[in-house]
């Protein structure tokens, strides 16, 4: 490493202004603040306790990523096995699970690095690590039998139209990691939704239909609800994450080790985490009453507000993707608002829409887009109660 | 906007009709003034009907009819038109082109008449129409003024065969109907995103960033 230091050290006048590689200089950069440490120091009289930047802030959120994608490595592995009816050991389903996720891991990163430093190259920005988390959660977003191309592209899409025309990382109105979501399930619905690709192929399992034993079903547990059924998956499968999902979304044990990880540094806002689960209950429970209430005998409505919590990437979303600190709502109660708000509508786009069997997605893009608005209303409103203990 | 186009031409001297002038009340609307992309008008009509190339067309050459002839017909009636019910006066004149091209549509071209449904109708509201006619049409001359529909027609022809040009090509694999990726044997798989107009939407703004970037334009106070 002290090597690699010393050659980057030695390059570095010729990357500066005036210098040979001048054009390349925001890629030099960029390699050299992600392999150590930045060497600039802050001038004058600061009165910063803790020096956490955007690096550190960023590596924090992918490490708390990290339980949900092992997990969903392993679940990965474990599905293709159920499916085929073979005895596996946790060792094949990791290397199975491997196979399928780390290819849609790189092409994640890859094509979304590579466009990022285009346009720092072409702007004379700094490349910065916001795409580190983008990169990690589309992969854990999608559906495991997603051809990589798709990828690909929903990367290229999301980094290009959700961030770089705002003006890069930090300026970014909707979330990018779901804006590329949303972008293949508008374009490629086939293969975002429903249980088998035009090949045979399960589309949440890495598995074919033809292979498979007989009654195995690839629904998820909300594409069963959707269709009027109950999910066959326990409480208890959902919760530790032993069913069909997205690839990281299955396991509300390991999002919450996440959310742990987010909270205790103080990365993610407990808050918004909180008040999306609360909302979702909530909104879970008013719908049941509803449907005793009204004799309506619809099965999705009477379903346990609790597996609403627990089904499809409801735990997910408020971890990972609701807490966003950029596209989320910046007041204090503004992101109780923002949470509860997105937990409700949730459950509501989740009974009500048949079309969207994944409310989460929509939810938080919706509140994503409303967020200012919020933070409008709360500021306005502690302005006049302040003016009239004035007066 | 720039302002090239609504100034008045106040020539006593009778010029050629292809005169420098004339020629640049043509060319101009195309790229540097733009009524789509740099005016941002008639936006919702190019979110509806460029799914296809076809459809894109046919209301690329009827909208082009119409501005065309009404400021040819305002701009000769201009300076006996009350100002107090111009609007409704353009409005009279508008529609009876409308009304044409639409019979027209439907005599020969009745299915594109279809998929363009209540869209060829809607011209009588379009932004563009109304906007020359009270900008242009109402102080100039008729001819500049019918050279000046036919520009603003094409900007507006333009932009739309763009847009239907990727939207098809992406969204259906064709062009003009014509499935390309079939007959070339590349398996294609539509992208769902170009058929919905939220995608004419994204196509709109990353074509007005690639015009700005290369014309360096600047939105102004």
């Amino acid at each position: 490493m002290n090597k690699l230091k010393e050659v980057l050290h030695r390059l570095r006048p010729e990357f500066n202004k005036g210098g040979k590689y001048e054009k390349l200089r925001s890629t030099f950069d960029a390699i050299d603040t992600f392999l150590f440490v930045p060497g600039h120091t802050t001038h004058g009289g600061t009165h910063i306790k803790d020096g956490i930047d955007l690096k550190r802030t960023m590596f924090t959120v992918v490490i708390a990523m990290i339980p949900a994608l092992l997990f969903g490595i392993w679940n990965v592995g474990y599905q293709h096995f159920r499916a085929l009816g073979i005895e596996s050991t946790l060792l094949e389903n990791m290397i199975e699970g491997s196979i399928v996720v780390l290819p849609i891991v790189a092409v994640s990163y890859i094509v979304g690095l590579a466009v990022e430093f285009i346009f720092a190259q072409i702007r004379g920005h700094q490349v910065n690590e916001g795409f580190l988390v983008t990169g990690m959660l589309i992969p854990l977003c999608l559906p495991p039998s997603i051809p990589l191309w798709m990828v690909g592209v929903a990367t290229a899409f999301t980094v290009v139209v959700c961030k770089e025309v705002f003006g890069g990382t930090g300026m970014n109105l909707l979330n990018p990691a779901l804006t590329a979501r949303v972008f293949l399930f508008f374009a490629y619905p086939a293969y975002m939704a429903g249980e088998y690709l035009s090949n045979g192929d399960f589309l949440w399992v890495a598995a074919n239909r033809n292979d498979a034993v007989d009654g195995f079903s690839g629904a998820t547990s909300l594409s069963l609800y959707g269709e009027g059924k109950v999910a066959t998956a326990s409480m208890w499968e959902m919760f530790v994450g032993l069913e069909q999902g997205s690839i990281g979304e299955t396991s509300v044990l390991a999002i919450l080790i996440g959310a742990l990880i987010l909270i205790l540094t103080g990365i993610g806002s407990w808050r918004i985490i909180a008040s999306v689960f609360i909302g979702g209950f909530a909104m879970g429970l008013m719908m049941n009453s509803l449907n005793s209430g009204l004799h309506l005998n619809n099965i999705y409505m009477a379903a346990n507000p609790l597996s609403h919590l627990l089904m499809g990437g409801f735990a997910f979303g408020a971890v990972y993707m609701a807490t966003d600190p950029v596209s989320a709502a910046q007041t204090n109660i503004g992101k109780i608002y923002y949470g509860l708000l997105i937990g409700a509508f949730t459950v509501i786009l989740r009974v009500w829409n048949p079309a969207y069997p994944e409310g989460m997605m929509l939810a938080i893009l919706l509140f994503n887009v409303l967020a200012p608005l919020i933070d409008y209303f709360v500021i306005d409103s502690n302005k006049k109660r302040r003016l009239a203990r004035v007066k | 906007m720039s302002t090239t186009t609504a100034q008045p031409v106040v020539k006593e001297k009778r010029e050629s009709i292809f005169s420098k002038k004339n020629r640049k009340l043509l060319t101009d609307p195309l790229d540097g003034n733009n009524p789509v992309t740099v005016q941002i008008l008639g936006v919702c009509s190019a979110l509806a009907v460029t799914v296809k190339l076809e459809p894109a067309f046919w209301m690329s050459v009827g909208l082009t009819f119409v501005t065309a002839f009404s400021n040819l017909f305002i701009s000769v009636l201009r300076n006996t038109i009350p100002s107090r019910i111009r609007i409704i006066v353009q409005l009279a004149i508008v529609s009876l082109f409308v009304i044409l091209v639409d019979q027209i549509l439907k005599a020969y071209v009745y299915d594109i008449s279809k998929t363009l449904s209540v869209f060829v109708g809607l011209i009588i509201t379009n932004c563009i129409v109304m906007g020359r006619l009270e900008a242009f049409a109402m102080a100039n001359k008729p001819i500049p003024s019918f050279i000046d529909g036919i520009g603003n027609g094409l900007g507006y022809g333009l932009i739309l065969m763009v847009l239907a040009f990727f939207r098809e090509i992406l969204g259906s694999g064709s062009l003009f109907g014509f499935k390309i990726f079939e007959a070339a044997g590349i398996p294609f798989i539509g992208n769902g995103v170009m058929m919905i107009p939220a995608g004419a939407a994204i196509l709109i703004g990353l074509l007005i960033w690639a015009q700005r970037a290369r014309n360096g334009y600047r939105e102004t106070e």
